[in-house]
């Protein structure tokens, strides 16, 4: 169990890009913590660099107060679970739990309690003399886990674990994770570009964006006040509706249409407004969001509806028992309305 | 090709046992003339129906060699090849094992260069640099020896090439894992890297025993002694006796003999051989 502290942490590799730059975070002890970006945004680079997998090339990184920037990967008390899981081919499943403990010198009997227990909480004990080549996608997660679990590590960290099993099992094994997560209350840090594995995951989510922390916040504070155009439209399915929109004291008039603000603002701004919190209005309703229909998604407990709303791509999420128009009239619910700098993408108010 | 035609099946099987034949036919030949008596051969021609005397040519030649050849007994020549193809072969395996996973997974100045060093060397086979060589033994002391027989063949481009080659196949995350586990460059050599490549090791090491087993113009050059004889390069002195009949008996089941053992190594070694060739999955 331990803190982590990162103290505007930068990476810049060999080759000179510049993949992470002025991290500041403080991760509480027991705090579940997922990194989630694009593809390329930094994350695990971030990630690998709490492993002592990537030299630190700024600033400082802390785990339980120590500074751990020349610190080898295995003393720094953190265990790691990877992509592709790197289970080691040659060996069995048991020998895949141990090894990590008997190159601590650990005692023959204190390693063997340790891997029949993990065994027991990942449900694994019935394949641990085969060999990983001998088990299922799910299986070897659960065995990379394991290996993670017996070190009893101050820090989990995870690159993605999720992504190359298959969407069921993904879901199943995000349940799993979580729960496995708040009873052993370890510190963890997770990296993923799902922002569904991100939201369901967190206490807290860090929002990555080329290299620098966009927003952090719980997955309600993110997904209800998202700090930029970016985060808005990463956080949520299906994504935030963004347009360009002109900011009347605190009314913005998209076209002919009007959307009550939050707060006042002036001149040329971007207004966002969630596809969940729409709602259809009569045809014809004086100032409402004029949809022309493209297409339908149905979901089953709703049907998404794609189109446009004065030329800006435009989706709304209806019940599935709503009329069906090549026409729609639109009004967002009160307080709904998001809105954004027209040149910078942060959040106004 | 899973073709169910009566006349390609026959027409397959009908090549594969002609190529059997063709390959098997000289060995049957050399072994029928080992097991009949000197004078079997005044006539030319060499018989094709097996001889009564194998026990006792085959005996004389393991007990007591050939002297008007100046041969020494064929198990110590055969105790001579194996010495030096197990020294080449594991010798190779070692340094170019070694060599590969420096090139690999370290970052020291001039790895590049050390690489090309190396890659470049393929272009140059024993018998290209045979003078030099000799003359370095030769100063060295080393001719007449075990150590001269073996060291300058053990250096392999090659084989470090295919090592590489393996260990670029291996993940970089197992690497990684391996150091969160605590173990060290040499503790992920041994545990981790060396039993991954075991089948790839294997079936180096039946090409390369060959190799040695084989080697015939490098033991020709550096022994002159013939307790350092190997059995390759005796079977051409058998055949160079000066003003008689050579022995095609004894000469033939030299031939034998020599063959054996590098057959021997195929048969036991096979599966392994065959995966490590084939193995693709890491
Ligand atoms: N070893 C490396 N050398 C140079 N650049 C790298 C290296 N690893 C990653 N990068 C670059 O750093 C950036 C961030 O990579 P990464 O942390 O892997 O992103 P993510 O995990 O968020 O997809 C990318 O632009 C990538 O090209
Ligand atoms: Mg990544």
């Amino acid at each position: 169990m331990a803190a982590i502290t990162l103290k505007s942490v930068g990476k810049t590799y060999a080759g000179g890009v510049n993949a992470v730059r002025g991290i500041d975070l403080d991760i509480a002890d027991g705090e579940f913590l997922v990194l989630v970006g694009p593809s390329g945004c930094g994350k695990s680079t971030l990630l690998r660099m709490v492993a002592g997998l990537e030299t630190i090339t700024d600033g400082e990184i802390a785990i339980g107060g120590r500074v751990v920037n020349e610190v080898e990967p295995a003393e720094r008390d953190i265990a790691m679970v990877f992509q592709n899981y790197a289970l080691y081919p040659h060996m069995s499943v048991r020998q895949n739990l141990a090894y990590g403990l008997k190159n601590r010198k650990m005692a023959k009997e204190e390693i063997s309690r340790r891997v029949d227990e993990a065994a027991r909480i990942l449900e694994i004990g019935a394949f641990l003399d085969r060999k990983p080549k001998a088990l299922s996608g799910g299986q070897r997660q659960r065995v990379a886990m394991g290996r993670a679990i017996v070190r009893e590590p101050s820090c989990f960290l995870f690159d993605e674990p999720l992504s190359n099993l298959d969407a069921k099992l993904r879901v199943q094994m995000r349940g799993e994770i979580k729960q496995l997560q708040a009873r052993l209350g370890t510190t963890s840090i997770y990296v993923t570009h799902d922002q569904l594995e991100a939201m369901t995951l967190a206490h807290r989510l860090v929002v990555l964006n080329g290299g620098k922390v966009e927003q952090v916040g719980t997955p309600l504070e993110v997904y209800r006040r998202p700090a930029s155009t970016f985060v808005a439209s990463f956080i949520g399915s299906p994504a935030m509706n963004l347009m360009p929109a002109r900011a009347e004291g605190a009314v913005a008039h998209v076209g002919a249409a009007r959307v009550q603000l939050e707060i006042p603002a002036e001149g040329a701004m971007t207004l966002g407004l969630r596809p969940e919190d729409l709602r259809a209005v009569v045809p014809g309703t004086e100032g409402a969001l004029h949809l022309k229909t493209a297409y339908v998604e149905e979901l089953g407990a709703q049907r998404l509806v794609h189109g446009t709303v004065e030329g800006t791509p435009f989706g709304c999420a209806m019940p599935s028992d709503a009329a069906l128009a090549d026409e729609l009239y639109l009004a967002a619910e009160p307080g709904a309305a998001h809105a954004f700098d027209a040149q910078d993408g942060r959040r106004l108010g | 090709m899973v073709e169910k035609r009566p006349f390609l099946n026959f027409l397959a099987h009908a090549v594969l046992v002609l190529g059997v034949l063709i390959v098997a036919f000289p060995i049957y030949v050399a072994f029928i003339a080992s097991t009949h008596g000197p004078t079997d051969f005044l006539s030319g021609l060499i018989p094709l129906t097996p001889g009564d005397n194998m026990v006792n040519t085959y005996g004389k030649m393991m007990t007591d060699g050939m002297a008007s050849a100046g041969m020494p007994p064929l198990s110590l020549q055969m105790f001579n090849s194996l010495i030096m193809a197990l020294t080449i072969a594991i010798g190779k395996i070692a340094i170019s094992i070694i060599s590969a996973y420096a090139i690999v997974y370290f970052r020291f100045p001039f790895r590049g260069l050390a690489f090309w060093l190396i890659f470049i060397t393929l272009m140059l086979p024993v018998e290209v640099r045979i003078l030099p060589t000799y003359h370095v033994v030769a100063s060295l002391g080393m001719l007449d020896t075990y150590a001269g027989l073996t060291i300058p063949l053990i250096a392999s481009a090659t084989a470090t090439f295919l090592f590489r080659q393996v260990f670029l196949t291996i993940p970089d995350e197992l690497m990684e894992a391996a150091r969160i586990d605590g173990a060290g460059p040499l503790k992920f050599f041994w545990d981790i890297l060396l039993p991954m490549s075991r089948n790839n090791i294997a079936a180096l090491f039946v090409i390369l025993f060959i190799y040695g087993w084989n080697q015939y113009l490098w033991p020709l050059l550096v022994t002159t002694d013939p307790s350092h004889y190997t059995i390759v390069m005796g079977i051409k002195r058998m055949a160079d006796v000066v003003d008689s009949q050579p022995q095609w008996n004894y000469i033939m089941a030299t031939a034998i003999l020599a063959m054996l053992p590098p057959v021997l190594v195929v048969i036991l070694m096979q599966k392994l051989f065959v995966k490590g060739l084939i193995e693709t999955e890491k």
